[in-house]
């Protein structure tokens, strides 16, 4: 069998700016795909080189561990405004950030919308699976009615704990923002999609359009206390439902 | 060229952030400092050096900024006010952790709480004993003039890329808000980015190039590897102790008495020890230049001589710990200082040192 391992066979491989180290992620959870798409553009676009990435305060703080390239981590919350002055102070480099949703969403609403309204130059990746995984499944702001979390073990009311934000949708409509996006990464089908918008995401700051921003709903299984398959069909049953996948803004207009 | 003007401290401070070849400044406006941002904006710097100017969304995002722009190589800073650097510290513990130089200004009011945009000096422990979270310290450099608000941009920089580390100018409403004359310095070039990456390629991140990636953090989640990080930072704050103290001394030569003040109190202290002179009385003035490092040594020293120490301060009495801790009780140390916004007098602070060590070092005599 090991006479097939060959490089005439080899019809892929992973990205070289994906290192060795071993994920921290729970097997069946989507970020080792989002990183992993996310390294395949830079590699693909041969930027590397002027690439800078900030890592959040959450699961994926330790994607610097994984993505080999030059990555700053941000304080919780603050990754736009870190963001903000690398490409302020170095504009013809790619700047993204790499965020989930209680980093994007709920401690750093203020970075987040500021970023966006002052049409930084950078590329925003917004991790949502509707939950604090790192620190043990509490609700995000992004938790969806009814959802169990460890601090809403009832189930999300929305009359004292408020609605899912839909900060994708808000973005949106500021005009420093040139490019919005919703995908997932559950299947190779959305993986690739996923992809394209993040490779139109860069693009435009080679352009230097302005915010895109991209958002990938994505399973917890952990914290949604399921099996990976389980998690990644009540996504698609009720996280697509509330966060429909699609464009929402190309070249600044409103879909 | 360099070049004499009459300028308001805070002003005085952004002139020189130009000068010095800074690459950013990111604020956010508070009085009493606002004349910072409101200077710089004025002289459109990205016109004159390429420096560049924004006005962040809180004092939050501003030093979040500046961690951004620090972690890259670039010369960064921001300045606040009491209340806006309380909002900073989460980002100041962080730039100590993550090793990041940068410069940090407070232009003290008092306090707590919104307070007051009088001057005050009630920032002393929150600037020296850490202030955000964890074990670290700020290098404190305290001017005393608007030359040095001017001066003390440039060796702030200085210190922080030397040690990669945050530095704090802890001013006050004071000499933020006067206006002397200083001598402003020539204009230095900012450094290029290749020779930002040639200079800080072993860590700063700017983009992966042939060599291992660079990574800024602070996050060490293996206990030995974050003790090593710690003891690394203690390291580096005994050196500062050991080659960057800095202080000034005043008629201390023969003096009988010390006062021990910074910042404007020094000031307005110096004029005390004339008095104290003119009426016969040998004081002289201890006045730390960094609050951190703090001149132990040298206060330890006086103590052989002096019988009395007062500690001046714009507060109710914070310094003053410090002082004790130094000369370690072998003279009484007490503390004299107005708070509110209220400006102590020579002849205030002459009073207080009567009142409170030279009558009780009377007494003491006296029981003997």
């Amino acid at each position: 069998m090991l006479d097939i391992i060959k490089s005439e066979n080899q019809v892929f491989c992973k990205t070289k700016l994906m290192t060795d180290t071993p994920l921290s992620y729970c097997p069946g959870c989507g970020h080792g795909t989002a990183h992993n798409i996310t390294m395949e553009v830079i590699e693909e676009m041969g930027i590397v080189e002027d690439t800078i990435g900030v890592a959040p305060v959450g699961c994926s703080v330790l994607a610097y561990d994984f993505m080999d390239i030059d990555m700053t981590q941000a304080a919780h919350g603050r990754a736009p405004a870190v963001a903000t002055a690398i490409a302020r102070t170095w504009p013809e480099k790619y700047v993204f950030t790499y965020q989930g949703d209680g980093d994007l969403a709920a401690i750093g609403t203020a970075e987040t919308i500021h970023a966006c309204n002052r049409g930084e130059n950078i590329v925003i990746i917004f991790v949502n699976n509707g939950i604090y995984g790192m620190t043990g499944g509490q609700m995000a702001p992004t938790t969806l009615e009814g959802m169990h979390s460890s601090t809403s073990p009832y189930g999300r009311d929305i009359e004292t704990m408020g609605s899912p934000l839909k900060i994708t949708e808000l973005v949106a409509n500021l005009p420093g923002v040139y490019y919005v996006a919703r995908h997932a990464v559950h299947t190779h089908k959305h993986a690739r999609k996923a992809k394209k918008a993040i490779r139109k995401a860069f693009e435009n700051t080679r352009l230097n359009k302005g915010v895109s921003f991209v958002e990938i709903v994505s399973n917890c299984n952990s914290g949604w206390k399921m099996n990976p398959i389980e998690s990644n069909e009540w996504m698609v049953e009720n996280m697509f439902a509330y966060f429909p996948l699609g464009d929402i803004k190309v070249n600044g207009k409103l879909k | 060229m360099s070049e004499l003007k009459l300028m308001k401290g805070n002003e005085a401070l952004a002139e020189a952030a130009i000068r010095a070849g800074v690459d950013a400044y990111f604020g956010y406006p508070i009085t009493p400092q606002s004349e910072v941002i409101e200077y710089l904006m004025t002289e459109r710097p990205e016109k004159r050096t390429g420096m560049i100017v924004l006005q962040a969304e809180s004092e939050i995002a501003a030093i979040n900024m500046v961690y951004g722009a620090a972690s890259t190589g670039k010369r960064a800073m921001t300045s606040s006010s009491s209340p806006g650097i309380s909002l900073k510290l989460e980002g100041i513990s962080y730039l100590a952790g993550a090793e990041l130089p940068a410069v940090i200004v407070n232009v003290v009011r008092g306090g707590p709480g919104l307070g007051t945009i009088q001057p005050s000096q009630a920032d002393y422990f929150q600037s020296v004993k850490g202030g955000g979270h964890g074990d670290y310290k700020l290098y404190v450099l305290a001017p005393a003039s608007v030359q040095e608000m001017a001066d003390f941009v440039e060796d702030a920089f200085d210190i922080a890329f030397k040690y990669r580390a945050p530095v704090l100018i802890l001013s006050d409403g004071l000499i933020g808000q006067m206006m002397e004359k200083v001598m402003l310095k020539d204009q230095k070039e900012r450094m290029t980015n290749e020779a930002i990456i040639k200079k800080y390629g072993d860590w700063a991140t700017t983009g992966k190039t042939d060599r291992e990636r660079n990574i800024i953090t602070s996050l060490y989640l293996q206990p030995e590897k974050m003790e090593a990080k710690v003891r690394k930072l203690m390291k580096k704050y005994e050196q500062m102790e050991n080659e960057d103290l800095r202080f000034e001394k005043i008629n201390c030569e023969d003096a009988d008495y010390l006062i021990v003040a910074y910042g404007s109190s020094a000031r307005i202290a110096q004029k005390t020890v004339e008095l104290a002179r003119e009426k016969g009385i040998k004081v002289g003035l201890l006045r730390p230049i960094t609050l951190f490092p703090f001149p132990k040594q040298q206060l330890l020293d006086l103590s052989n001589q002096v019988k009395g120490i007062l500690s001046v301060e714009l507060n109710a009495g914070q310094m003053v710990e410090d002082v004790k801790l130094a000369v370690e009780h072998k003279v009484p140390v007490e503390h004299f200082g107005r708070t509110g916004g209220i400006i102590h007098t020579p002849e205030e602070i002459l009073e207080a040192l009567e009142e409170k060590i030279i009558k009780n070092e009377h007494a003491r005599h006296h029981k003997i």
